[in-house]
Order: structure tokens, then sequence, then C-alpha cells
């Protein structure tokens, strides 16, 4: 997909298809031209970052660094559930319930 | 009545205090503002029904001669931001009945703080935008000029504060989304340094952008709230301590710094005056004006788009109808997923979440996100580097732009994006950013706000404060 050093960027239907897929979005067929115009447009201008020199700076850790907090007091098992479970759109006896997937 | 137009956080705690009204009366006060202007702004998605209860919790302990400069005060907080066994919903189809099980840290501080909570403020999906048109429940309105926006996302909490539906509010910044809309809306609006605010209990936008802040009145008000709402929490491992940024005390004479080259094209006339105007403000508090260079700025904007939908495809994952919210069914799990989310998720969610998967996949990922994140470093190093050369804070206008019709940019989402290019810089270094109301542009009839915004070093919001609060004075 490279030429001329810039990424070309005409996507295709199948692209926006593929992506969506991957996603888990299901794109109405109507829609389909459009995202991929409105995205082809998008790439389009991100991609000038491309003509920065292409030789990047080391990677380093940043300068906000992970904390952990300590693994103690749990709360009581089950303290939540309830609250938690009702928030599901889907469930049956103390369980969220899915469709099954073998 | 009381007088809410002048009413500042402040004038309300010395009213409060003294008796000259008591807290149900000012919540009163600001439901009735409520009841007369909501339905045409549309600033609130949800009045909560105990208010006047809140209120009387208040009245208790005020009269028990307790509580801080908070107690009693009236909030607007955005649909992002979890109160518990209240409804939130980041204005989301997808999250249609879902009701917060905790509350976020910042409620829980403000509500140890006695502040009242009035209602859930409408914002761009996810805080997805930059107008509140991404909203699944209408667009809010600009109580300057209706026919325009108030700005995003954080919109709803803008449009309320400015309307005195509020006397203040909460909002959350990933590339704007409060200082857009407070300068929108004539209002003053703090994004924090990465870090100072815990996340927790906020819906995750882009992680290693999002911030929660305040809108208001005053430089002081918003002073009050970050310092309320601030410091670090067990609960988000980003969160910094008072250590983690060495601070220095406050110089005796400020150097302002302006990046020039950075604010031609593209920005309006009205807009590029009234920023020369605020420099000259600035000058007669005594502060140096410096012309400054920050070579890889004009690729903020890129490099935002870029990261911020990479985490968005990610962090929205999760909104799957499985766990919580609304869900649509299918012939299987696999439809479920593709079902719910296409068709709950609205059209900007969709697009990012795309552009997001994209620059993350194998073949692109070098080309895009590898690459935004290295050229992030390089435009984080060139304001350290300023920084370090003895400026002390540096300004630009915070919008190109008053605030746009309705409707004008929707068909657009490149013209769209273009609206944060002042704004993003903060989100992608971690700075402390602020935007003050510097004055009006005229329309046709009416008389638009606008924003002066000024960044400081990692930490350094008392800076942010006190130029602000000089600013205010001339």
């Amino acid at each position: 997909m490279m030429a001329n050093g810039m990424i070309y960027l005409m996507l295709k239907l199948e692209e926006i298809e593929k992506l969506a897929k991957l996603a888990r979005l299901e794109i109405p067929a109507e829609e389909k031209e459009t995202l991929r115009k409105e995205v082809g447009e998008i790439l389009e201008y991100l991609g000038q970052i491309q003509k920065l020199s292409p030789k990047e700076p080391p990677k380093e850790a940043g300068l906000v660094r992970n904390v952990f907090r300590d693994d103690r007091e749990p709360h009581p098992s089950g303290e939540f559930t309830e609250a938690l479970l009702a928030n599901a759109p889907d469930k049956e006896d103390g369980y969220i319930k899915v469709k099954k997937i073998l | 009545m009381i007088d809410l137009k002048t009413l500042t956080i402040r004038k309300a705690h010395e009213h409060l205090k003294k008796g000259d009204f008591s807290a149900r009366e000012l919540a009163e006060n600001y439901l009735a503002e409520i009841e007369k202007k909501n339905p045409e702004l549309n600033a609130y998605l949800e009045v909560f029904g105990d208010v006047l209860e809140q209120a009387g919790a208040a009245d208790e302990k005020i009269k028990n001669g307790g509580g801080g400069v908070l107690l009693g005060i009236p909030f607007a907080t955005k649909d992002n931001i979890l109160i518990k066994g209240r409804r939130a919903g980041a204005a989301s189809k997808i999250l249609e009945g879902y009701v917060a099980t905790y509350d976020a840290t910042v409620i829980k501080k403000l509500k140890e703080a006695g502040a009242i909570f009035l209602g859930r403020a409408n914002m761009d999906e996810f805080a997805m935008g930059s107008s509140t048109e991404n909203s699944s429940y209408g667009v809010t309105k600009n109580p300057h000029d209706e026919t325009r926006v108030a700005g995003g996302s954080s919109g709803g909490s803008a449009a309320a504060v400015a309307a005195d539906l509020a006397l203040a509010a909460l909002g959350s910044d990933t590339g704007g989304s409060i200082r857009q809309p407070a300068s929108f809306c004539g209002l003053v609006g703090l994004k924090p340094t990465y870090g100072a605010v815990s996340r927790f209990g906020l819906m995750a936008m882009g992680s290693s952008l999002d911030q929660i802040g305040p809108l208001a009145k005053t430089v002081g008000d918003a002073e009050i709230i970050f310092n309320a709402i601030r410091g670090q929490d067990s609960m988000d491992s980003t969160t910094i301590s008072e250590k983690t940024y060495s601070v220095e005390n406050l110089p005796k004479k400020f150097v302002i710094g302006v990046p020039r080259d950075f604010l031609g094209e593209g920005v309006d006339k009205k807009v590029l005056e009234n920023f020369e105007a605020g420099l000259k403000k600035l000058q007669q508090t005594g502060a140096e004006i410096r012309d400054i260079e920050l070579p890889n700025i004009k690729y903020s904007l890129p490099v935002y788009y870029i990261i911020m939908p990479a985490e968005i495809s990610s962090n929205l994952a999760r909104f799957d109808g499985v766990k919580f919210g609304a869900k649509i069914s299918g012939a299987n799990l696999l439809e479920d997923y593709m079902k719910t989310r296409g068709q709950l998720f609205g059209k900007e969610a969709c697009r990012r979440i795309i552009i997001g998967t994209y620059v993350l996949s194998a073949g692109y990922y070098d080309a895009y996100y590898n690459r935004a994140v290295a050229v992030r470093k390089l435009i984080a190093d060139d304001f350290k580097k300023v920084f370090a050369s003895g400026v002390h804070a540096i300004a630009t206008p915070t919008t190109p732009s008053p605030a746009f019709k309705i409707g004008e940019k929707t068909s657009d989402p490149l013209q769209m994006y273009l609206a944060d290019i002042f704004t993003v810089t903060a989100n992608i270094t971690g700075l402390p950013a602020i935007s003050i109301p510097s004055g009006f542009a005229a329309s046709v009839d009416k008389q638009l706000p606008l924003g002066f915004q000024l960044q400081a070093p990692r930490a350094r919001e008392d800076i942010l404060f006190e130029i602000g609060k000089k600013f205010e004075k001339i």
C-alpha cells in the first residue's frame, strides 16, 4: 500500500467491511460508502505525520509511572453481585446469560 | 429571588453562612431556572428528583456550623461521571437503562464537601465531539445565541452554568472538551495536569488523555473545585502525588510565551484581534510577552486524532450488550455484539472505532500509531524546552472561532476536528490548561464569547490561577 513513501489512502469498501467486522460493528449497507469516504479523508489528513523525519526518538518509560495498589482487604464475596447483575440485559440464577458459542 | 447572574461559589458560601438564604432556597432558584430554560437549551438530560432533600441535608450541616465552601453549592455533572444509584449514560443509547453502582472519586469528594447534584448534563456521545451534536438526545444550545452550539463535548455542563441552571459544573477533557465549551459559553474551564484528578468512575475515552475538571464563572471558583477534587487515588494508578513533580514558588514577574507561527492559518480575524488584546492585558499586569517556537506543534492535531481513536477502539470494546446497558438480540452471540454495537453506537463513535481499528491494525500500526506516539514525544519535548528557557505559561486562543451554527459542521467530520487545534496540545503533553473569558465577537445581532488559553508546566495549576485572576481583573 505504500507509494512514494506515502500511504495510499483510497480505502476500498471491503476494507471498511473488514474493519467493521473486527470491531464488531454491523454497519447498514447504505452507510458504508459515506463511512469509506469520510474515513479515507480523515486518514489522509492524519497521514501528514509521515512527512516528519522517519527517524523515531528512542522509546522510554513515561514520566507518569504506573503504580499498582496492594491487593488486600477484599470485599465480602457477593457484596456487589446483585447491583451489578441488575444492569445486565440477560441473567439467570445470579449469572449473566449469553447465547452458547459452541 | 436570588440574583443568580452575579453569584459565585465564594459569594454563595458567604450568603449561606450569614443566613441570607438557605441551601434549599438556592436550589429552588436553580430548579426554577431549569424548568424555565432547559426545555429550549437541553443542557440537562435528567434533573434529579431529590435535589431539595440534598439541600435540606446541607442546611442541617450549615445550621450546625460545619462544612466548607462547597457545602450547599449546586452542581451539574457530565453524564459520563458515575453517581451511585443514578442513571449514567454518556449520552449514548448503548447505555440506556444503566444505573451506576458506585460513586466516581470526584463525586465522593464533592459529596463529602456537601455539594448538591442538580442533574446530569448533556454531552457528545462518549465525549466524542466538539458541539454536543453527537448526543443521542439532541443538541445543547448556546445560551448566548440559541442558533449556535454550546461546544463540546461538555456542552451541557457549559450551557447549564452559563444560563444559571447550575452554579458550577464538572466536565471531562480529552482534547478540549472542557475548555472549548467554556470558551463558547463565556466561562472558565480547567483541564488539570494529567493525573491530578482521579478518573475512577469516569467512563474512559482516551485513557492517556482524559482528565476531569471544573467549568465555573470565575478563576477563583474553578480553583475551589479543583482543590476539592484533586489528589492521589488508589483506584486510579495514573494519579500523581504532591511529590511527583517539583513545584517552585510563583515568580514575581511572569513570562508568557506565544507560538506566533501557529496562530495564522484558519483562525478567525476577530479571534486573533481578541487574542492580541488579551496579550496587552497581560502586559498591563507586568508580564513579559515573548515569542516562542514549538516546531512540532503543527502535528498535534493529527497525533491526537490517531492516538485518541486508537484508545477509543479499545475502551469502547466493553460495550457489547452483555454486562450492562441495552442489547439488540441476534441469531447468535456474534450477532448480538454486531447488532448491539452497530445499531446503538452513534455515527461518530462508529467512525472513531473504525479509525482506531485501522491505525492499530497490522500493516498500519507503525505508519500511524507508532509514529504518532513518537511525534507526541517530540511535541512534549518542545514544550519542555520552552518552559526550561524561563517561560512560565504559553498563551493561545482557546478556539479558532467563536461558537459555530448548529449543523454547520455536522456533514464534515474533519472540519469539526479542526475546532480542537489549540486545545489538544495540553492533552497530548499532559500539561494543565485553562480557558478564561476574554471578551466577545459581535455576530449579526449577538455577542459571542471568546476564550484565552494558558498552558503551564505539569502540576503548575497555581500559575494558571494566578495569571488568570490578574487577567480577570482588567
